[in-house]
């Protein structure tokens, strides 16, 4: 789907999101007289620090002034990868978006992510990773790191790496590996409307806590993660 | 990967009372060795996984002259290897007995 | 001659050990209390990766990350350290689900701090997936310990640095002490390179790699508050002075960081190289800034970086 179709099956009373270079702001009406605020990422846009100073600035300004639930739409590239970014510190520019994102969650917002294309390393940390339900749409292509790249780094060929992919959902990139990881909490069909299952998922919204690694575990994706955190949590609650 | 594994006789316990220690890192050329009080006095056990396949002949060496020198009885060590020279292994399976020999936790 | 071992003080021996050459443990040896470190999970427990034998690779019994408690002059802190010379410090599923959970017990009692020794180049390669989340449950976990009153703070000087998600976490910490070596980053060197070629970043060229990303430009800009020598006990110093000077966060903490980094973007955004920010920051002379000695560095930094305290 294209965005222009997402947003209108999405929004179908119309919107106010606006794309200027990939970076997606605005804000919307829902059918239930809710107001939700809209940002995101499109057309593959890298993610650097003039993007991201843009993202967290509309949920800033939002907080305090309007309530409802918050949508991150994303099909991005991976953070953007010059000097220039990190010579200003990408690195703080990236966490501070997903701490505004967490921020608000945590505080009567709910967030919902919404990916629909493209991916990658600290871009989905900042975005998608950083609300409480990461939502895929079918063709979404999430890649944490891409097979020729791991080809290289692993002294691997492509051919043997696409063999372990078939035992594996760990390391190979794709939205069903990171739905059984317990990033991706659900799929949602482009058949049927986007608002009913956008209404849906709003009316059940899972719980504030973190819940992706029983999630992981549940899928059978990670199967050691939420035991190990939990054993540390509680020798440490113990030995306080 | 390649798994061995060395079993040998000694004659005394060895000294000090920790219950286990660990030295090393796994990395190129390096291995970590992880050395637990766990088997009766008289008994040395030695388990290695190893990234260098085809080399038991020099960690049958290696083991048997560490064992010699410093009758490790009563420990068990088990070691991740990064593909380390015989050296590096001596080193770290001393360090490791000397680590556990001192007195503590 | 050198003095006999039991001679030397705690406090001697970690001035005299490099934080950059030192192991995780050492670190955590020498930064904490004499005797005082409990750790949580330790390699006797063998809970090593389940996905490195896919990939034939050797495995390490912590794997890689060494979580616990201990005492900072006589108070209590929970800490983690990552081993950089195994796998990079790269965060697997494991590795990550310590940190996790020990950040879930921080916020549940909400008044220990937690230190986090970082020395990571960011996801695990050959378990990216459960890596990438990992982090994505650390920075929760962060905040949501930050937001429980919780004092997280970064201590980065170790040899692989703090890269990739690495420095996402660090960004959410409360305050970060920084070396000299101790690079923070998203994108490293060599992946600049490759992604966009050599004129865009040359990952030889050291000097460049240093002034772009290394301790003493994060500690100018900001992005760092203390600015440690190479050596434990002054992380040990630094670790206390930022538990002393962190306040509790808050709204207005993301309010003020929103207007750090925009007012950093307005007078640095057009900079071509660090040297450039540096001189517009004030410095005469600054193309000598890398090689001060850290005593002439931290006097410089005091008079005219900037600070994040209170905002982050």
């Amino acid at each position: 789907m294209t965005l222009d179709e997402i947003l209108s099956s999405l929004f179908p009373d119309g919107h106010e999101v606006r794309n200027d270079k990939g970076v997606l702001l605005g804000s919307t009406t829902l059918r239930s007289g809710a107001n939700m605020l809209v940002l995101g990422v499109a057309g593959r846009t890298a993610l650097g620090v003039d993007e991201a100073i843009r993202l967290s600035g509309h949920v800033l300004r939002s907080i305090g002034r309007d309530s409802g639930p918050i949508l991150v739409l994303v099909d991005s590239d991976s953070q953007r990868m010059s000097k220039r970014d990190e010579l200003l510190g990408l690195n703080e520019f990236l966490a501070h978006l997903a701490k505004v994102l967490i921020h608000a969650d945590t505080n009567g917002r709910p967030t919902i992510g919404l990916l629909y294309g493209h991916s990658a390393a600290g871009a989905l940390l900042a975005t998608g990773l950083a609300t409480r339900v990461l939502v895929g749409l079918p063709g979404a292509d999430p890649a944490v790191m891409d097979l020729p790249s791991m080809a290289k780094v692993t002294k691997l060929s492509m051919e043997a790496l696409e063999e372990k992919a078939k035992s594996t959902p760990v390391f190979a990139p794709g939205l069903s590996n990171l739905a059984q990881m317990g990033a991706v909490h659900m799929t949602w069909s482009q058949d049927g409307s986007l608002a009913d299952q956008l209404e849906a998922l709003l009316a059940d919204m899972p719980a504030v806590r973190d819940g992706r690694d029983a999630l992981g575990k549940a899928r059978g994706g990670r199967l050691k993660a939420a035991d190990i955190a939990e054993r540390v949590r509680d020798l440490a609650l113990q030995a306080r | 990967m390649e798994d061995l594994r060395f079993e040998h006789s000694v004659s005394a316990r060895a000294g000090g009372s920790r219950t286990s220690a660990i030295v090393g890192v796994v990395a190129s050329g390096n291995l970590e060795v992880l050395v637990e009080r766990v088997l009766p006095d008289t008994e040395c056990a030695i388990d290695i996984k190893t990234a260098a396949i085809g080399f038991g002949e020099v960690w049958t060496a290696v083991i048997g002259d560490f064992v010699e020198r410093h009758s490790p009885g009563g420990l068990r060590f088990s070691i991740n290897d990064g593909g380390a020279r015989p050296d590096t292994v001596s080193l770290r399976l001393a360090q490791a007995v000397r680590l556990i020999a001192e007195n503590g936790q | 001659m050198t003095a006999p071992l039991k001679d030397i003080t705690p406090a001697e021996r970690a001035r005299s050990t490099s934080f950059y050459e030192a192991s995780a443990r050492t670190r955590l040896e020498l930064l904490l209390d004499a005797g005082s470190f409990v750790e949580f999970i330790g390699p006797e427990q063998r809970e090593v990766s389940p996905h490195l034998k896919i990939f034939d690779l050797p495995e390490q019994f912590d794997d890689g990350i060494v979580v616990g408690h201990g005492r900072l002059d006589e108070s209590p802190v929970f800490v983690a350290a990552q081993e950089g010379r195994f796998m990079g410090g790269a965060f697997g599923e494991v590795h990550g689900a310590k940190l996790t959970g020990l950040l879930r017990a921080a916020r549940e009692i909400g008044t220990i701090p937690v230190l986090i020794l970082f020395d990571t180049g960011g996801v695990r390669l050959q378990e990216a997936n459960a890596g990438e989340l990992a982090i994505a449950e650390i920075m929760r976990a962060v905040m949501e310990a930050r937001a429980a009153g919780v004092k997280v703070i970064g201590l980065i000087g170790g040899r692989s640095g703090c890269y990739g998600g690495g420095g996402l976490i660090a960004g959410c910490c409360s305050a970060l002490a920084v070396s000299e070596p101790g690079r923070i980053a998203v994108s490293g060197p060599e992946v600049i390179e490759t992604n966009r070629g050599v004129e865009e970043f040359d990952s030889r060229d050291r000097a460049l790699v240093w002034r772009t990303m290394g301790g003493k430009h994060r500690r100018l800009l900001g992005a760092a508050d203390v600015f440690a020598d190479d050596n434990v006990q002054d992380f040990r110093e630094a670790a206390l002075e930022l538990i002393g000077l962190v306040g509790t966060f808050g709204l207005d903490k993301l309010t003020a960081e929103q207007e750090r980094l925009a007012d950093r973007l307005r007078r640095y955004g057009a900079c071509q190289d660090a040297v450039d920010i540096w001189t517009a920051e004030g410095i005469a002379h600054a193309e000598t800034v890398p090689e001060l000695p850290a005593d002439q560095f931290i006097a410089l930094a005091d008079r005219i970086g900037r600070t994040s305290r209170d905002a982050r």
